[in-house]
């Protein structure tokens, strides 16, 4: 114990008996979506250097060109190179994505724990959650973007409020099913503090549906960023992000619809993978679904 | 179950409330001048000076409250900054294109999604599943108005099967709205289509795990009544909160598709609003559709007593 | 005791089960789950079948139904032949078409078996409509007649009610209801009778021994209980490990058993003779409980309820070194007065000493330090130890907590487990690496680390089967007399209570009904309920222990 715990047991503290479904094989999916994303990732870290062209710079003169050896993709209605611009828009999104997710995951961490374990602020946190709920989440991050202007950080915050709710509900579920368990009783009977039993008994249950939270979260901040950029309330038109880019291309969509295809392929991609590996994480981790399977 | 029915629609008051202080502190608690914010970079002081007014911004806090609830309570959403017209007329002229493409997409998405899902559950681990969930996870990952380009594309543009935008009122024949309306239907239901389509799927599979499954099918029942007598109505709790908190994405989804689509509802009245920075139409809109919510889901409780006796009482 | 003795030589065979060999799907080496399997059911007989869990007794019963889940079991050998066919061969539509009219089956929870959201006669009345055509009038006219038969109250008012409008032993009438409608040759009881308390699991087996006589039908009973076998069994079955160990006549079988395991099996079934009081020295009184009273109020503003009675004015005193039995069925309040005296709820009224501290009135802060006084040990040992957590660690959770040396407790610790009976080793592994008897014993040896005055076991038994519930009473009787611990111990089963108790009190609604040495209550009950708890204890007669009749005392 007081070693450094082997990487077994390190997944046993994080999980719990992580056993896997019967009948479970890891697919093909999960691999290929991966892959899909390791490259996603690769090209948004080093955008610069796999860029052939400055992203921003225009050029009258090369206005909407069909793709070439110079554009591999063609350019936009700027001239700018938008292959170029698709590579340097995975990064905004992907800042966006992972930045929703970490800061909602966080705060709904520390509102639902409390939420779970002290009746009286239960009743009126979960009201509170009630109502953030029922505030339809893109009308939302509309608002707050047109109030606080078209930056990153405000697209995040707008993405994160309407996720809170849904991460207190969750782990509020989690506690209030785990807080009647023998052994958190057993802790009670031990002399346990409150904090102690709800950091080291009750936490750790909620972080296995929290991972898979967390990636449905990263990859709805991500299409919730294309939605608000391509609406004209996400972040600022300068920065290339494939909602911004799509949102250019509305206008020649007729005439040139690879404006669109591109940066909506990457996304759907993108956000594919995303959701595919929190599918499998689902899958290893539920443990209803463990139940069901027996 | 009068019990049940009469607390249910009371939890509804203190939401309402906590959305109205919301929505008001959301423009008043912003850093900076609200005013400068609406107006814009290139605002003149007395243009500054009418936005304040127009929305009370003078007054202390719980002054402009009160006056605010008070025009609330009487209907009065207030007065558009652009069009200097009242928003509840604005929103009365455009919402029958919003109300009839919701109505058909809800009733579309029910009538694919819980067919699929139940499909999905029975037939677990087949390529039906498998299908069921590739869709799913399909709808949840492309965007919605990416999918009404496709559309587009494909059905108007190389197909020519329909129109490739615009809105007419069924009052103007039924094919000349239905021409126009499929195609942001489908684009709606894929998104709803997909979380349905997986909740019933998820409950589904719960329910075929219990015993009285396994009794009734000790009995000799035939599957499909195992499945649609037994299974769907205990499954059917959960599948209905989708539906009902799935109403908020759709909503996301009309402001969007309004757009590719060129329909005048009030998602296009939405978006005009925040491209015109006219806060007065953004933040009724958000009331509207928060109230909408609150009162589907509210049905949508009420119905789980149809659904499971053990609510009654 | 009088045993079952007929023969059924001459009966013809309903069932014959050969060599039925059931594995994991898709695991061809695995050792099979059912290996070579066989047995035969004759007309009117009740087989038992019986075995501790992971025996395999359900698996032969969900393979007969044909009810195995699919995708994780399959029958890859024998035949199990009923109506010169073979079940196992048959279509699923002609295997639909033999259940509820040739093959019934009944299930362990009345709870969750009926459909919650339909209403019990429509589903009595969907067996009808699914192998029958019968006009309207006539299917609610037989479902009515099967649910007098079954001794149903108010027949009318019961067709119309859902499950959850029902209590457990209703319920179970509506499933075997629902299994005879149609007169089936053979109907399979998989452990009907013991999510039931024991007055109602008396009821339930006169009932199936009733319409079975009426009927004629062949019963598969599937059960645990000893004492069980010992009223209904014609027949006896015993399984271990997926095979079938002995087969005999009941009597045969109870008073010469000729397998090792069956004598080990039926050695383990506790007496109902109560252990003799010691009177003894006069002992310090370490746990007084007096005068005390839980209520919960369910009513809401809108709806007013009767606040529900959980315990009123219960009062005992245990001493050093003694253990007191707490006994009654589901409801009594027992499991409540645990909890009440552990702080884990909190009592409406009354007194509670531990150690000579009044702690019912204390806050939780003010608590915590007097924690080490008393402690407890719950029924399921699955859920009695945090899964993530290695032993030692939850071993050294409680010392920790008074202040103690990590160091020193984890030595402590390793102590403990030997005390317990586990390899010093178990301390860096997890519970899941453990049996359900193993964690028990962790979960006891997490409590005497705190070297407490009382321990608190509530149910600590009930959840284990037989051979390792003898274990674990050992234990716990052995730990008393090394380290002179009062218990409390909360049971519903009298065997177990006559095993360990010095002193019982009986419950009922939440009352004392009775309190004196377990002497006197097993053999002298002066309360009427206590009475026909005794009564109603199956196979009271037989002396399982010694293959022998009772010899009363």
């Amino acid at each position: 114990m007081a070693a450094t715990p082997e990487p077994a047991a390190r997944l046993q503290w994080l999980f719990g008996a992580v056993a896997l479904p019967r009948g479970w094989r890891m697919g093909a999916g999960p691999i290929i979506a991966a892959a899909v994303l390791g490259l996603i990732v690769l090209a948004a870290i080093f955008a610069p250097l796999i860029s052939p062209h400055d992203p921003m710079t225009m050029d009258a003169l090369q206005r909407l060109k069909g793709p070439s050896d110079t554009y591999l993709l063609g350019t936009d209605a700027y001239g700018r190179d938008l292959y170029s611009r698709v590579v340097t828009g995975a990064r905004v999104s992907l800042f966006i994505g992972i930045g929703a997710a970490f800061v909602s995951v966080l705060i709904g961490l520390m509102i639902g724990l409390v939420s779970g374990f002290f009746r009286l602020a239960d009743a009126v946190i979960m009201r509170i959650m009630d109502s953030l709920m029922a505030i339809p989440s893109i009308l939302l991050a509309i608002a707050l973007v047109a109030l606080n202007g078209p930056s990153i950080w405000s697209v995040i915050i707008a993405i994160t409020i309407p996720e809170i709710p849904r991460v207190v509900r969750l782990v509020r579920s989690v506690v209030l099913s785990v807080r009647e368990e023998p052994y958190v009783e057993a802790a009670i009977a031990l002399g346990s503090s409150m904090p102690k039993i709800l950091w080291q008994h009750l936490m750790p249950n909620t972080l296995a549906p929290l991972i898979v939270q967390a990636t449905y979260i990263c990859a709805s901040a991500i299409l919730t960023e294309a939605i608000l950029s391509f609406l004209g309330a996400g972040v600022s038109t300068e920065i290339p992000t494939w909602g911004n880019i799509m949102a250019e291309g509305r206008i020649y969509f007729q005439l040139k619809p690879s404006l669109i295809f591109w940066p909506g392929l990457m996304l759907s991609l993108c956000i594919l993978s995303i959701n595919l590996l929190g599918d499998t994480a689902r899958d290893l981790l539920d443990p209803r679904l463990k139940k069901r399977e027996g | 179950m009068l019990g049940y029915i009469i607390r249910r629609i009371l939890a509804v008051i203190p939401v309402m409330v906590i959305v109205a202080v919301f929505v008001f502190l959301l423009l008043r608690l912003t850093p900076g001048d609200p005013a400068a914010i609406i107006a814009g970079d290139m605002a003149t002081p007395a243009q500054l000076e009418r936005i304040r007014t127009s929305l009370g911004l003078n007054d202390p806090l719980h002054v402009q409250f009160i006056t605010w609830v008070g025009l609330l309570l009487q209907g009065e959403l207030g007065t558009s900054l652009i069009s200097n017209t009242p928003v509840t007329s604005m929103i009365g002229q455009r919402i029958w294109p919003t109300f009839n493409i919701a109505v058909l997409t809800i009733v579309l998405s029910v009538l694919i999604a819980v067919p699929m899902g139940v499909l999905a559950a029975w037939r677990h681990r087949t390529w039906a599943d498998y299908a069921v969930m590739a869709f799913s996870v399909l709808g949840f990952s492309i965007p919605v108005f990416v999918i009404g380009y496709i559309f587009i594309q494909v059905f108007s543009l190389e197909l020519r099967w329909l129109p490739v935008q615009g809105y007419k009122a069924p009052s103007e024949g039924l094919w000349a709205f239905l021409s126009r309306a499929i195609l942001p239907c489908l684009t709606l239901a894929t998104i709803y289509v997909a979380l349905i389509a997986r909740m019933t799927r998820a409950s589904m599979l719960e329910v075929l795990g219990e015993d009285y499954i396994r009794t009734a099918r000790a009995k000799g029942v035939a599957e499909q009544i195992v499945l649609f007598r037994h299974a769907l109505r205990n499954a059917a709790v959960p599948i209905m909160t989708i539906i009902g908190t799935g109403f908020a994405l759709l909503i996301g989804g009309v402001v969007v598709t309004e757009s590719v689509f060129n329909i005048p509802g009030i998602g296009r009245l939405t978006v005009d609003a925040v491209l015109a920075r006219d806060y007065p139409v953004i933040q009724a809109m958000i009331l509207l559709t928060s109230a909408l919510y609150v009162f589907i889901n509210l049905v949508i409780d009420l119905s789980y007593t149809f659904f499971d006796p053990r609510i009654r009482y | 005791m009088k045993f079952k003795n007929r023969t059924f030589d001459d009966a013809e065979t309903v069932l014959d089960i050969r060599n039925l060999t059931v594995k994991l799907a898709g695991n061809e080496t695995a050792e099979p789950v059912l290996d070579r399997v066989s047995l035969k059911i004759r007309a009117g007989e009740t087989a038992c079948l019986v075995g501790e869990s992971g025996s395999g007794k359900s698996v032969t019963s969900l393979s007969v139904m044909g009810l195995l889940p699919k995708g994780s079991l399959v029958a890859t050998g024998g035949t199990i032949d009923m109506d010169g066919k073979d079940l196992l061969t048959l279509s699923p539509q002609a295997m639909r078409e033999m259940r509820a009219r040739r093959i019934s089956m009944i299930f362990q929870e009345p709870m969750t078996a009926l459909n919650p959201v339909m209403r019990v006669g429509d589903q009595i009345e969907e067996v009808l409509d699914t192998h029958a055509r019968l006009p309207g009038a006539e299917k609610r006219r037989r479902v009515l007649d099967i649910m007098d038969q079954v001794h149903l109250p108010e027949v009318e008012r019961i067709y119309r009610s859902y499950p959850h409008q029902l209590s457990g032993g209703q319920r179970q009438r509506i499933m075997i209801a629902m299994a005879l409608i149609l007169e089936p040759k053979l109907l399979i009881a998989d452990e009907p009778t013991t999510a039931l308390d024991v007055t109602t699991q008396q009821q339930i087996l006169s009932l199936i021994g009733e319409l079975q006589e009426k009927h004629g039908t062949a019963v598969l009973f599937i059960t645990h209980d000893m004492g069980v076998v010992a009223e209904i069994a014609d027949t006896v079955h015993v399984m271990r490990l997926g095979r079938i160990v002995e087969q005999a006549p009941v009597e045969t079988l109870l008073r010469h058993p000729q397998k090792d395991y069956t004598k080990k099996l039926l050695e383990a079934v506790p007496s109902l003779t109560p252990r003799p009081y010691q009177t003894g020295e006069e002992r310090e009184t370490v746990l007084r409980v007096s005068g005390l009273q839980k209520i919960y109020s369910t009513g809401t503003i809108f709806v007013r309820r009767e606040p529900t009675r959980a315990a009123t004015d219960v009062a005992f005193a245990v001493e050093r070194g003694r253990t007191l039995g707490i006994v009654g069925e589901s409801g009594s309040g027992k499991s409540t007065v645990a909890r009440c005296i552990m702080r884990l709820i909190d009592p409406t009224a009354g007194e509670v000493r531990v150690a000579g501290k009044e702690i019912a009135t204390l806050s939780r802060r003010e608590l915590r330090p007097l924690r080490k006084h008393i402690q407890i040990v719950f029924q399921d040992p699955f859920r009695s130890l945090n899964p993530r957590w290695t032993i030692g660690r939850s071993l050294i959770e409680g010392p920790l907590n008074l202040g103690e040396d990590k160091r020193k407790s984890l030595a402590r610790a390793a102590e403990l487990l030997a005390l317990v009976g586990l390899p010093e080793d178990a301390i860096g592994r997890y519970p899941h690496q453990f049996s359900g008897g193993q964690r028990q014993r962790v979960a006891i040896a997490r409590a005497i680390a705190m070297e407490p005055d009382v321990l608190v076991a509530d149910e600590a038994v009930s959840a284990l089967d037989v051979s390792v519930q003898a274990q674990v009473l050992e234990l716990l009787d052995s730990l008393q007399k090394k380290l002179g611990i009062a218990i409390l111990f909360i049971t519903h089963d009298l065997r177990v209570a006559a095993q360990i108790c010095d002193e019982v009190v009986v419950m009922q609604h939440g009352r004392i009904v009775e309190h004196d040495t377990a002497w006197n209550v097993l053999s002298n009950p002066q309360h009427a309920y206590t009475r026909s708890l005794i009564e109603a204890a199956p196979g009271r007669f037989w002396d399982f222990a010694n293959f022998r009749e009772l010899r009363s005392a």
